[in-house]
């Protein structure tokens, strides 16, 4: 049966990893290519890059090394930030991206997803959404969760599954940062609502977290995280032993 | 040195394929020239996308021809993804669709074959389950080894030609061979140090 999958996302900021920090064997922790190398040999199942250069010669920078990353470590790559056209898609998935990640861009742009995934196919677009509470409802918010949009987020999230979305990011803006554990309910939420893989991002402190996600929410595909795996508070082979003894099926290697 | 010929026709990104073949030492080039492509000790047909519109594709420049030829001449031929579906002999996908023949069996829908309820796509790592006698193309792969799938469509009926397949709700074919074409429903190219072993064995072919 298909396996949970666990995913470190790497934010890479004028051609370098922010908030990359001690590594044991890796000599260069702010390296893409290094970090990147040392993720897919301790089983990261897929690696996550979200560029959040804002200049034009750091997007140059971003694309080089993602294409040396996809010179080196063959498991899939998802590619977001700055994501707005699709010469933006094309741009990432020339240098050997598999799916690209789109938020603000789709917001921005109601038929992005749409257009992406007739000329990519769905399995290539994936929605990427920041998700907060907001009197009583969950909103989607724009522009790294700074900015309310009004809209609801389930129903965002169908309109973009329908469009094409092949897969759903859900970053609780709520849970991020805190370290207390996934959104179950915001998940289960989104889960009942789609029948494309979810992806729960926003939360992870400790391996019994990743443990309560896939137990609580069954229908969740995988977990995605960065400080805690950067930091080393969770070491992605440990975890995925104690989430195989729990009886959650994932990818030993 | 022996070499190994991805074709070009168009679909999909070739730039990961080409870069672990060179990873493990292949000499692979990525070409639409027939004369390279005929010149070549192997061959793989990579493909994404909708089968009608990939299988168009082919066509229009003649290589399904030569493929046919070249694996009748007994040269090692793989596909990948829809690459793999292609070496059937027809597509149910949005219609039925004429593939190249040269494995027998058809390409069906996932849905309705596998329970309600299953996610389709069928995206991720999941366990291979070892077919038969171990298969040339999966000498360093071990029952158990996952492999990375993104697909909502599946070879049937080929029940002879199946070498692995994985557990989604049901069985759903995985690998395939017939004498030298061979093909993976899944990724080998995404599929790390195992996807890895399966270009190599394909390359020592």
């Amino acid at each position: 049966m298909i396996t949970k999958r666990i995913i470190p996302c790497l934010d890479v900021k004028n051609g370098r990893v922010v908030k990359g920090v001690n590594f044991e064997g890796v000599r260069d922790v702010s390296s893409p290519v290094e970090l990147a190398k040392f993720y897919s040999d301790n089983g990261a199942d897929e690696l996550v890059f979200y560029d959040i250069t804002a200049s034009v010669e750091g997007r140059a920078l971003f694309t080089d090394i993602l294409r040396e990353v996809a010179s080196t470590i063959f498991i899939p790559l998802t590619v977001g930030g700055g994501i707005n056209t699709l010469n933006d898609f094309d741009r990432v998935l020339k240098c050997g991206a598999d799916k690209v990640s789109v938020n603000s861009g789709a917001i921005r742009n109601p038929g992005l997803v749409y257009e992406a995934a007739q000329r990519y196919g769905d399995q290539c677009v994936v929605l990427s959404a920041d998700i907060k509470r907001v009197d009583g409802e969950f909103r989607v918010f724009a522009k790294g969760g700074r900015e309310d949009t009004g809209m609801e987020a389930i129903e965002w999230i169908k309109r973009c599954v329908g469009n094409g979305a092949g897969e759903v990011v859900v970053n609780s803006i709520d849970t991020d940062g805190v370290k207390q554990g996934f959104d179950i309910e915001m998940l289960r939420a989104v889960c009942d609502a789609v029948n494309v893989p979810v992806i729960a991002s926003g939360g992870a402190g400790c391996v019994q977290d990743f443990i309560d996600l896939f137990h609580k929410v069954p229908d969740i595909d995988a977990g995605l995280a960065a400080s805690v795996f950067h930091f080393g508070e969770i070491l992605i082979p440990d975890l995925k032993r104690t989430l195989s003894s729990e009886g959650i099926n994932t990818r030993l290697i | 040195m022996s070499t190994t010929a991805i074709i070009d026709y168009g679909v999909g990104n070739l730039f990961s394929l080409c870069s672990s073949l060179k990873s493990i030492g292949a000499d692979a080039v990525v070409t639409p020239d027939e004369a390279v492509i005929r010149a070549a000790d192997r061959i793989i047909l990579p493909g994404v996308g909708a089968f009608a519109d990939a299988a168009a594709k082919l066509r229009a420049t003649g290589l399904d021809k030569v493929l046919i030829e070249e694996a009748q001449n007994g040269k090692p031929i793989m596909g990948i993804c829809l690459g793999m579906q292609m070496l059937f002999d027809e597509s149910h996908e949005y219609g039925i669709h004429t593939g190249l023949g040269l494995i027998p069996g058809r390409v069906i829908p996932m849905a309705g074959y596998i329970p309600e309820g299953l996610k389709i796509p069928h995206i991720g790592w999941n366990p291979l389950i070892l077919k038969g006698e171990k298969h040339p193309l999966l000498r360093y792969v071990n029952e158990g080894d996952c492999v990375y799938f993104v697909h909502s469509y599946f070879a049937s009926e080929c029940e002879d030609a199946v070498i692995a397949t994985a557990e989604y709700g049901r069985e759903v074919t995985a690998a395939v061979a017939c004498r030298n074409v061979m093909g993976c429903q899944f990724h080998p190219e995404k599929s790390g140090p195992v996807g890895l072993h399966i270009l190599k064995a394909f390359c020592e072919m």
